[in-house]
């Protein structure tokens, strides 16, 4: 058990690729950090930095009160899980448990305690003395994390560990790793690329992109609140919808005073967009329906604005009914608006609570 | 594949019948051959039906050999081909899956020129770099020697490409967590890559046994004095005779002892060996 800190880490592969850029991050004793970002964006190479297999071109990793630049994986006292388990697939499951502590030199009767402890919270106890291609994914993924937890090291390290499973076992073992991780109460690092991982793991979220932190913070607090507009279109599913300022104006849309100068990109999410007629307090868009998807507890409207160049999309709660060609009414409620500056895509100042 | 067309099943049958018939003719030859007595086989008729010398002829090749041909006792020989296919097979693995796991796993200056170097010298067979190869072998004074019989022909590139081709396939992964898991480069070739390609290298122990075995014309050079004569070799002195008829039915004899390692490594080796050629599954 231990903090992580990364101070001004970077990655330059050969041919002065740069996948981590002067990289700030300090992950508390315990906590669950979920790194979110889509593909290329150095998640992965980051994670595998704090684990050792890649080497790092500048900064430090600390992990406890270690610098652990120069170590090698084994010396961090950190554990991996992989995407694909990464089980070996010649040792029995107890095998692969017990590997790690026989190259530490553990004492016999101390192994055999631990992987009986940790086959028991994993309840993989019937299939100890199995090969691993003799078990289903769930269960491989349980060995992998078994093999994770019978170290009990300073780290957990989570490479997309479930993307392997289908949906139904990945909402299971996504709630049972958050259950896992808050009894042994380690610090751990999730790699993902799925927002409902990232949302309902995370004690704290790192949204990456291009080698950089776009932004930290609470999963609500960036869904609510984000700071830039790349996290506003990539957090959510559909993301916000993003409107340029200067197509609204030149529709004579009655733009809201809060609205701070040197917005370039208001943005709205799907859910607060409200199809019809709503009154004063909303921009109206008067607009043609595109298509309609049906989830069941709510309906994804996709439309066009007259005059956006951009499709809409709203989440209307319960069914929508409707055919393409309809007209609609989009109306997009002032106070929840997101406006991004025009030059660096922060955000400005919303002053939306107050109007 | 679900099919009933009788036509079809016996043609095929016939077809695959007459193939094996084919290839077991002149072997079945060579036994009745060797079961019968000295002229049998040269009288314009060759019988078709085991004679009754058998005992006689093999007793008398393994046991004392040919000595009119030069040729010494076939145990002898016998073992000495033995010797020779297992220290080749022994030593061509060793060498190969180690240099694969340097080329695979280890990331050093000019790895890929490494590779191909290895690749390009040993593709070409024995007899192509022979001369140069006998030159070195009988100027460090190995001519009569295991040694000199198996050493040349130690390296390979075939098996260094196959253990490569195979370490490819594994996942990366699966060094990453042995190496999270405190697993230094020799612990993870012993426990866990040497382990993975079991059944690769018992195919390949099968082929390479069979490869040493009949190895002829670098045995025939490299070896004057008869204690370190191959089967292989062996028989063709036998059937060189100068002035005379050869000796049909001991010369199958000897024939037929030197088919039984191969066809026995073969036998007990075939599930490892099919299993390794067609294991897909990591």
């Amino acid at each position: 058990m231990a903090r992580i800190e990364l101070t001004g880490v970077t990655k330059v592969y050969p041919g002065n690729v740069e996948a981590i850029k002067n990289l700030n991050l300090s992950i508390a004793d315990g906590e669950l950090v979920v790194l979110v970002g889509p593909s290329g964006c150095g998640k992965s190479t980051l994670l595998r930095m704090i684990a050792g297999l890649e080497t790092i071109t500048d900064g430090t990793i600390e992990i406890g009160d270690t610098v652990v630049n120069k170590l090698e994986p084994a010396d961090r006292d950190i554990a991996m899980v992989f995407q694909n388990y990464a089980l070996y697939p010649h040792m029995s499951v107890r095998g692969n448990l017990e590997y790690g502590l026989k190259n530490r030199g553990t004492p016999k009767a101390e192994i055999a305690e631990r992987v009986n402890e940790a086959a028991r919270i994993l309840e993989i106890e019937p299939f100890l003395e199995r090969k691993p291609r003799q078990l289903s994914g769930g269960q491989r993924q349980r060995v992998a994390m078994g093999r994770a937890i019978v170290r009990k090291p300073k780290a957990f390290l989570f490479d997309e560990p479930l993307s392997n499973l289908d949906a139904k076992l990945r909402s299971h073992m996504r709630v049972e790793i958050r259950r896992l991780q808050r009894t042994l109460g380690t610090t751990s690092v999730y790699v993902t690329h799925d927002q409902l991982e990232a949302m309902t793991l995370a004690d704290k979220l790192v949204v990456m992109n291009g080698g950089l932190i776009e932004q930290v913070g609470k999963p609500l607090e960036i869904y609510s609140d984000p700071q830039s507009l790349f996290v506003a279109a990539f957090m959510g599913s559909p993301g916000m919808n993003l409107i340029e300022i200067e197509q609204l104006q030149a529709l004579g849309a009655s733009l809201p005073d809060m609205v701070p100068a040197n917005t370039g990109t208001i943005g709205i999410r799907p859910e607060d967009i409200v199809l019809g007629d709503a009154g004063p307090e909303h921009i109206s868009l008067p607009g043609t329906l595109d298509a309609i998807e049906l989830v069941g507890s709510e309906s994804l409207v996709y439309g066009r604005a007259d005059g956006l160049n951009k499709e809409l999309i709203v989440r209307a709660p319960g069914i929508h009914l409707g055919e393409p060609g309809n007209r609609i009414t989009f109306s997009i409620p002032k106070a929840a608006l997101h406006c991004f500056d025009r030059d660096t895509g922060r955000k400005r100042v919303a002053t939306a609570n107050a109007a | 594949m679900v099919e009933n067309r009788p036509v079809l099943t016996f043609l095929t049958h016939a077809v695959l019948i007459l193939g094996v018939a084919i290839v077991i003719f002149p072997v079945y030859i060579a036994f009745i051959a060797s079961t019968h007595g000295p002229g049998t086989f040269l009288r314009g008729v060759a019988p078709m039906l085991p004679g009754e010398h058998m005992v006689e002829n093999y007793s008398r090749m393994l046991a004392a050999g040919h000595s009119t041909s030069g040729a010494p006792p076939l145990w002898l020989m016998l073992i000495n081909s033995t010797w020779m296919a297992i220290i080749i097979t022994v030593g061509k693995i060793s060498i190969s899956i180690i240099s694969a796991y340097a080329i695979v796993y280890f990331k050093f200056p000019f790895r890929t020129l490494c590779f191909w170097i290895i690749f390009v010298t040993l593709m070409l067979p024995v007899e192509v770099r022979i001369i140069p190869t006998f030159a070195v072998v009988a100027n460090l004074g190995l001519l009569n020697s295991y040694v000199g019989l198996t050493l040349p022909l130690i390296a390979s590139a075939t098996a260094t490409f196959l253990f490569r081709q195979f370490f490819l396939t594994v996942p990366d992964e699966l060094m990453e967590a042995a190496r999270v898991d405190g697993a230094g480069p020799i612990k993870f070739f012993k426990d866990i890559l040497l382990p993975l390609s079991r059944t690769n290298i018992a195919a390949l122990s099968v082929i390479l046994f069979i490869y040493g075995w009949v190895q002829y014309l670098w045995p025939l050079l490299i070896t004057t004095d008869t204690r370190y004569y191959t089967i292989v070799m062996g028989i063709k002195r036998l059937a060189a005779y100068a002035d005379q008829e050869p000796q049909w039915n001991l010369v199958m004899a000897a024939v037929m002892l030197a088919m039984l390692p191969p066809v026995l490594v073969v036998i007990f080796m075939q599930r490892l060996f099919v299993k390794g050629l067609v294991e897909t599954e990591k």
